[in-house]
């Protein structure tokens, strides 16, 4: 009965349905933790941080650990959490240097072949690749051919999620 | 995308990348309302940056707003089945 909108694609429905499941899970449980009557501003920002925390890890765990940025998103996501409770700054420190240094043996490299070939098209093209490393959860550890293929992928789950939260928010706000 | 590039030597050909750039345009909204033919790769990576950022943002505002309303309902499991209902739509 399930419509199969793009079969060859992420098969949508089911990452629909299994992003939905987990996500309103995650709801029901932010719901139950705090007393309505509390709705101090601070508390109200912590509430969303939750939601906004929830949508991403219920979208990185639909999609498990079949992408690089769903991976890169939960080990983000975990090493903040245990650095919130721990307070230890190290393993995210060494992660970045790592990042650092992969991102800066990646951009050298571009630089070169920037030299060796004409035109502004390929500045900007580097420069517009770098930005969209940033965004890209994990993106800044790929290679171009990786960074694009993750990026289409990570697109469709985005907009996944958009349609979810919307039609959720707007059936709670009837 | 003009096929300047002699980067053979790296890991992506010409053509492995107008594949990808090209398989992006078709993502994006903006970019692929009647037009035919295909945009620059720059203006194609721009383009993905915008979206992104865009996506994200509404995560966030959407967050805020179930934020706001969630403090006063109660989510049942059949309120869960409707949904799932709904989103199969």
């Amino acid at each position: 009965m399930s419509p199969m909108n793009n079969p060859q694609d992420l098969n949508p429905s089911s990452l629909k349905s299994r992003f939905t499941t987990r996500f309103l899970r995650a709801l029901t449980k932010i719901n139950g933790q705090k007393p309505i009557s509390s709705s101090s501003p601070r508390e109200m920002f912590q509430r969303y941080r939750r939601i906004k925390v929830a949508a991403d890890k219920s979208m990185a765990w639909s999609v498990r650990s079949r992408r690089t940025w769903s991976r890169a998103m939960l080990w983000k996501l975990r090493s903040r959490y245990s650095c919130r409770q721990a307070s230890s700054s190290r393993r995210s420190s060494v992660r970045t240097s790592t990042i650092i240094k992969s991102r800066q043996a990646k951009t050298s490299h571009e630089k070169e072949n920037k030299n060796t070939t004409t035109g502004q098209d390929e500045v900007g093209f580097v420069v517009q690749a770098d930005k969209l490393r940033k965004l890209v959860p994990g993106g800044e550890a790929m290679d171009l051919c990786n960074l694009l293929g993750e990026t289409a992928h990570y697109i469709k789950c985005l907009t996944t999620q958009v349609q979810v939260m919307r039609k959720i928010a707007h059936f709670y706000s009837l | 995308m003009s096929s300047q590039g002699s980067r053979a030597s790296n890991k992506i050909t010409d053509d492995e990348l107008n594949s990808l750039i090209l398989k992006l345009q078709t993502l994006l909204p903006q970019l692929n309302q009647g037009r035919n033919g295909r945009a620059s790769a720059t203006k194609v990576l721009n383009e993905t940056c915008c979206y992104i950022r865009k996506l994200q943002k509404e995560v966030d505002d959407l967050s805020e707003r179930l934020s706001q309303r969630l403090g006063s309902v109660d989510i049942t499991s059949f309120d869960a089945e409707i949904l799932k209902g709904l989103l199969q739509q």
